[in-house]
């Protein structure tokens, strides 16, 4: 069968604008979260969020800024920089390149602004960008125009699953020979009074409002929810054959993915974890690998008392006892639709450098959990392959497999 | 007290920097929104709406196709 490697990585996040300063702060084990100072904030039961490191307008122009929303901003930002990593140019064939990009929610902070406009100063006052700026294939197109794709522009959104899944879905790209390259990530940026709002009434956010860098605390016995972050995460997924014949520096294989449903709650995870286990069990298979091998995984664990412990047993049940767990969550907040390219990327670093980022606030962990975690300090370990998982609400699981290059 | 061309040019000018990021140093009376100054339709609309703002006037949407030029839309302003 045909095999993907990654040969390039972007992102911008709560740690860093890049991956390399994201890296170094993962590995470092610092939060991202603090209060949120802003007016909006003040009347929410959860003021607190991990907003991004590197705000877009350093680093893009002006105009281009005004005509896209945040997450197409980040998009942009993050797919730049695993373009330019990769060593990827002009000549590459632009009918063979593809991208597979999502966003959770897409932009809801241009439908909100432009709402408010349409309010106060009528119709004729509402930007022409509108749509292009809001439309949940935003970012996947802003991308693709950028770099010319013509393989096809694709935009999964499955909530905190959308970027495993566009993953899943560009390195299938190539397997089926669609594409020889696929800019495949995703990003999110809903910091903002409705979407906060919204999670909040579903109780599933941290108020852990006087203590910001210990809200997020996978796995502790006092953890209260997730903490919203946002950010964007982006890989160039390449044929293995043509990644060689330029020469690419190849980071890791995409060695298998499983994409599987819960068919349980429209929010409510199964508490035993079946559907994401057989996401991790198709991911396996696919790899033909033994799942002994796997030798980490970047847990999805956003920080809530149920999500946690079910998935513990989905990995233990699937993957085994031998495995090393992180929660980079801890430390970046929930990405949402970029969670699943940042926490791949993080798990590919992990077997490059062979180091798992910390497991950060596991000061007391919950009584269930029986397998191991980097808890609170990076652990070096010698990896061959590993895991990331992402669940969204819809009850979508993503899981994909990782091996050396 | 009505504005002269020139004011009404630098104005278009600084609108045009704003929405479109055109150099103002670019913009003159015979330049083509499309054709010189690279200002699509979309960013065109924005264009109307700022210098509606602006210059306190009207330019209804059946007269923005024919502000082909900068002088064209000076010209319009100028008329109020």
């Amino acid at each position: 069968m045909t095999e993907v490697v990654v040969t390039g990585l972007g992102a911008t996040t709560p740690l860093g604008g890049d991956v390399a300063s994201t890296w170094e702060a993962l590995v470092a084990g610092r939060s991202g979260v603090h209060l949120l100072e802003h007016e909006w904030a003040q009347e929410l039961p959860c003021r607190i969020a991990a907003e991004l490191a590197v705000e877009p307008s350093e680093v893009l122009p002006r105009v281009r800024l005004r005509r896209l929303d945040r997450s197409e901003q980040i998009a942009l930002v993050a797919a730049q920089q695993a373009w330019d990593d990769a060593g990827l140019n002009d000549d590459l064939d632009k009918e063979r390149l593809g991208v597979v990009f999502g966003s959770g929610i897409g932009g809801a902070l241009t439908l909100l602004a432009q709402d408010d406009i349409l309010e106060q100063s009528g119709p004729r006052k509402v930007s022409p960008f509108t749509v292009p700026m809001l439309m949940p294939n935003g970012p996947a197109a802003v991308v693709g125009l950028e770099f010319g794709a013509q393989a096809g522009v694709h935009a999964p959104t499955s909530a905190c699953a959308t970027s495993a899944e566009a993953i899943s879905a560009g390195a299938d790209m190539i397997r089926l020979g669609r594409a020889d390259v696929v800019v495949a990530g995703g990003a999110e940026a809903v910091i903002g009074g409705l979407p906060m709002a919204g999670f909040s009434s579903m109780k599933a956010m941290s108020t852990r409002n006087d203590d910001p860098t210990h809200a997020s605390r996978p796995w502790d016995r006092d953890r209260d929810g997730f903490v919203m972050g946002e950010g964007s995460g982006a890989l160039i997924l390449e044929r293995r054959d043509h990644a060689e014949a330029r020469g690419a520096r190849i980071y890791a294989v995409v060695a298998g993915s499983g994409l599987t449903s819960d068919g349980y709650d429209i929010v409510q995870p199964d508490p035993e974890c079946r559907g994401g286990g057989r996401a991790m069990a198709a991911a396996i298979k696919q790899a033909g690998i033994d799942p002994k091998e796997i030798g980490h995984v970047n847990a999805h664990a956003t920080s809530t008392p149920v999500g946690d412990m079910a998935e513990i047993k989905g990995i233990k049940r699937v993957v085994g006892d031998h495995v090393v767990l992180t929660a980079t969550k801890s430390m970046t907040g929930h990405l949402l639709g970029g969670a699943g390219a940042v926490e791949s990327i993080a798990a590919i670093l992990a077997i490059v450098e062979g180091v798992i980022p910390p497991t950060i606030n596991l000061e007391n962990p919950d009584p269930g959990l029986d397998l191991d975690v980097a808890a609170n300090e990076a652990r070096k370990v010698d990896l061959n392959a590993a895991l990331n998982t992402a669940f969204g609400f819809g009850g979508h699981n993503a899981a994909l497999l990782f091996t050396k290059a | 007290m009505a504005l002269s061309r020139d004011e009404i040019r630098e104005g278009m000018s600084d609108i045009l920097e704003e929405v479109a990021g055109v150099n103002p140093d670019d913009v003159a009376d015979e330049k083509s929104f499309t054709d010189d100054l690279d200002v699509d339709s979309l960013a065109m609309v924005e264009v109307v709406v700022a210098a509606e703002e602006k210059f306190g006037v009207k330019i209804p949407d059946d007269q923005v196709a024919n502000l082909k030029t900068v002088g064209d839309a000076v010209s319009y302003i100028e008329k109020g």
